[in-house]
């Protein structure tokens, strides 16, 4: 009996393509898919550079080798300047330029190497002024540790005779003077030991390791608040000490900064799982008959396919705006300011739309609901992991960011989310997005006209 | 009588499957046609290419005067005048009785201003007045089938194609579906039927059509039908108390156990002189029965015996 039982179940299982499909191949699927997305295999065993803006100050023969040690370093992408035409003159970074760039999160630290670095940096004492790493810490608090850790590797690695001429400085300070001799020697080796750095560093010589060290550093404070660095000694500031400046002052906590990033993370997932169940009834009237009733009684197949997605872009509005509304009253998301209420609506409708026309391409695709419910789930965990929906995808490589942009529109409708909730970017700054958004929308709308063809008069 | 449908050398193949090779049918005003076929004979693709919704490889469709088989624009305004009842219960589940026939009712186009009255219609004409705010799902299978035709017929069709209207129903939500249909009938509509119950094909038709094989292969009353297919005689059967004598039997009498089986074209003129025969042979006679010919008779004869699929 029970060998009936189970060979019924295996003979059921074996017929049925879209349960085996579920069962077995999907979840291996979805296995190779995010080793390939998140492994060494495709991403090089690297995370992307952390961009870092460095203004020097300084502008001392030190201070220019620090920044050449920092810009040979692969881990790190050093901005010196904004990007401008080969015919126009270059101007430098500001401070405030600089900060400017990391409020808006186009670079994730600005360094500012302050006058007198070149003349106290690598000091024992702890007396060296501080370098200001201004970052948005609450949204991103791992950068900053990165550049501070790779700052200390630099000085090392690019001036060790500064280093060296520190360390004297500071063994002379309590064991006495060298004598003429050794001066004359350690004045003859320094500047060789310089020179052999210098043609290593013109010979773009890799560092031993290209993995950015979040704990290289111990001189920053991690401390999201503008907070002096400590001085006692270098053990506690560093060889580079720094002080780490937060960029952003309207936020209080890194609560709130959460709150939004969950919030449309979130919301923008399922509502493409809501849209690939709402495209799926267009599959539940084909298989009842009432797509064939529909298509008899001269609705057009244009007119039922704009139907069913206005529909569905509507529910997925109210969707993700049901989970903001949430959001607001429990978690206390800065919903209710005009700019914020109008950016999201804006944001919240493009989105919708967007995700709306995928719905229905994934439906026009698929001969059944069971098709489509293993390939919506592909589609959209896929969309999600590379779209930054499931993590942040500044922690993701250069190459899948540039996937996540070019294949999911998570990525856009998540970008356009963090201006409006986090970066509160004028309306009118969101035109990238909106732009994106309306073209997918459009797209995937005349994908899924042709696609539809199937159910037309043949 | 005019005609209103007309569908002449239809072809149409799918794959290598020719499911209509030069299928024609007419429908004249407020007749009603009943369509029949084995399963595979092409009765749903002529059906579907009727209300556009399968394109025929070759052939004319000729709807209410209209050629729709050659003018697109054409065809989608005719066919607002066409009602297509598909075997398939194409109704909205979670929407009640009410909800479905105004869905359904406006995406016909009946104006807004008509559409309440031509709902409560509907609603007394299927006898789901007091059903109205009840979801369709919770409907037994004839109260959905009827509720499936009205929303077919709500905006007043001239022709309406009604695919197997009765199957999986009761007798009597069967008998209701009749009824309802003689209504739309008694307003002028003509009818096109398909349908496996042969019986109910026989009694509500006025015409029958039998198509095979992709093709038409009989046409007529069912009297013409009788007459061309099976002739004008009638079979007699007569039950023995004991098994006749060979010298009974000739072409026309023969034998099954203690049944005689007799074709007589004039039963009242052959029937006396066997009885007398079978008589003198000492054979007493306990049952005669006489067999009209019925559209199943017709419709093997035509078709033959082997199954189709």
């Amino acid at each position: 009996m029970i060998f009936t039982i189970l060979k019924l179940g295996w003979k059921m299982l074996t017929r049925d393509r879209g349960g085996l499909f579920l069962s077995f191949l999907l979840p291996i699927i979805f296995f190779s898919i995010f080793i390939i997305i998140f492994g060494s295999a495709f991403s090089g065993g690297s995370t992307a550079p952390v961009s870092c803006i460095v203004v020097d100050l300084d502008n001392s023969q030190a201070s220019h080798r620090f920044v050449q040690a920092l810009k040979d370093d692969p881990s790190l992408k050093i901005l010196t300047e904004p990007a401008h035409a080969a015919d126009q003159p270059a101007h430098p970074y500001t401070r405030e330029s600089a900060q400017e760039v990391v409020k808006a999160g186009d670079a994730r630290v600005a360094a500012i190497l302050p006058q007198g670095f070149g003349e106290t940096v690598g000091s024992f004492s702890g007396d060296a002024p501080p370098v200001e790493l201004l970052t948005d810490s609450i949204t991103d608090p791992i950068a900053y540790q990165v550049v501070n850790g790779l700052m200390q590797r630099a000085l090392i690695a690019g001036a060790p005779d500064i280093m060296i001429q520190r360390g004297l400085g500071e063994f002379e300070k309590y064991a006495g003077e060298l004598t003429p001799h050794q001066r004359e020697l350690m004045d003859r080796w320094l500047p060789q030991l310089r020179q052999e750095v210098e043609s290593e560093s013109s010979a773009a010589t890799q560092p031993a390791s290209s993995q950015p060290d979040s704990s290289a550093g111990s001189g920053g404070d991690a401390d999201a608040e503008s907070q002096p660095a400590k001085k006692s000694s270098f053990m506690d500031a560093g060889l580079v000490p720094t002080k780490v400046i937060n960029v952003r002052t309207d936020h209080k906590t890194d609560w709130e900064a959460l709150v939004a990033f969950q919030a449309s993370a979130t919301a923008v997932m399922f509502l493409l799982f809501a849209v690939s169940a709402g495209g799926g009834t267009l599959l539940e009237d084909q298989e009842s008959g009432v797509l064939d009733r529909l298509l008899i009684s001269n609705v057009g197949m244009s007119n039922l396919l704009l139907g069913k997605w206005l529909f569905i872009a509507m529910m997925g509005f109210v969707q993700v705006s049901v989970m903001f509304l949430w959001g607001a009253f429990v978690f206390h998301l800065e919903l209710f300011t005009p700019e914020h209420l109008i950016g999201f609506i804006i944001m919240t409708a493009a989105t919708a739309c967007a995700a709306s026309s995928l719905g229905i391409v994934l439906a026009a695709s698929c001969k059944s609901r069971s098709q489509l419910g293993g390939l919506s789930t592909i589609v959209v965990l896929t969309m999600s992991a590379i779209g930054g929906s499931m993590f942040p995808r500044i922690f993701m490589s250069e190459k899948l960011q540039l996937i996540g942009k070019f294949c999911t529109f998570n990525a856009w409708a998540l970008d356009g989310y963090r201006k409006v909730f986090y970066y509160n970017v004028p309306l009118v700054g969101l035109w990238p997005e909106l732009l994106v958004l309306s073209c997918i929308t459009v797209g995937l709308l005349i994908l899924a006209r042709i696609l539809a063809r199937r159910w037309e008069a043949a | 009588m005019s005609t209103v449908l007309s569908v002449v050398d239809a072809h149409k193949t799918y794959g290598e499957t020719q499911a209509l090779k030069g299928a024609s049918i007419t429908l004249n005003a407020g007749e009603w046609l009943g369509l029949l076929g084995p399963n595979g004979a092409g009765k749903t693709t002529l059906i579907r290419a009727i209300a556009g919704r399968v394109l025929l490889d070759q052939g004319r469709i000729n709807l209410l005067g209209s050629d729709i088989s050659s003018d697109r624009n054409l065809a989608i305004e005719t066919r607002k005048r066409l009602g297509v009842v598909p075997q398939e219960i194409a109704l909205y589940p979670l929407l009640t009785a009410r909800e479905n026939l105004q869905a359904f009712g406006t995406l016909s186009g009946i104006p807004a201003a008509d559409l309440e009255t031509r709902i409560e219609w509907a609603l007394e004409w299927t006898g789901l007045a007091d059903r109205a705010k009840d979801l369709a799902k919770t409907f037994s299978g004839g109260m959905k089938r009827r509720l499936n035709i009205a929303c077919s017929v709500l905006h007043r069709p001239s022709v309406i194609l009604l695919d197997e209207p009765t199957v999986g129903v009761d007798p009597q939500s069967r008998q209701r579906i009749w009824d309802m249909l003689a209504a739309l009938r008694k307003e002028g509509a003509a009818l096109l039927l398909t349908t496996h119950q042969l019986d109910e094909a026989q009694t509500v038709c006025d015409r029958i059509t039998i198509i095979d094989h992709g093709r038409t292969i009989a046409d007529g009353t069912m009297d013409q039908l009788v007459l061309d297919t099976i002739g004008p005689s009638r079979t007699v059967l007569l039950t023995l108390d004991a098994p006749p004598t060979s010298d009974l039997l000739t072409l026309s009498i023969i034998c099954e156990d203690l049944t005689l089986r007799a074709s007589m074209t004039d039963v009242a003129a052959d029937l006396p002189p066997l009885l007398q025969r079978l008589h003198g042979a000492g054979r007493k006679v306990r049952d005669v029965q006489v067999q009209s010919p019925s559209l199943h008779s017709v419709f093997i004869h035509l078709t033959g015996r082997d199954l189709r699929e």
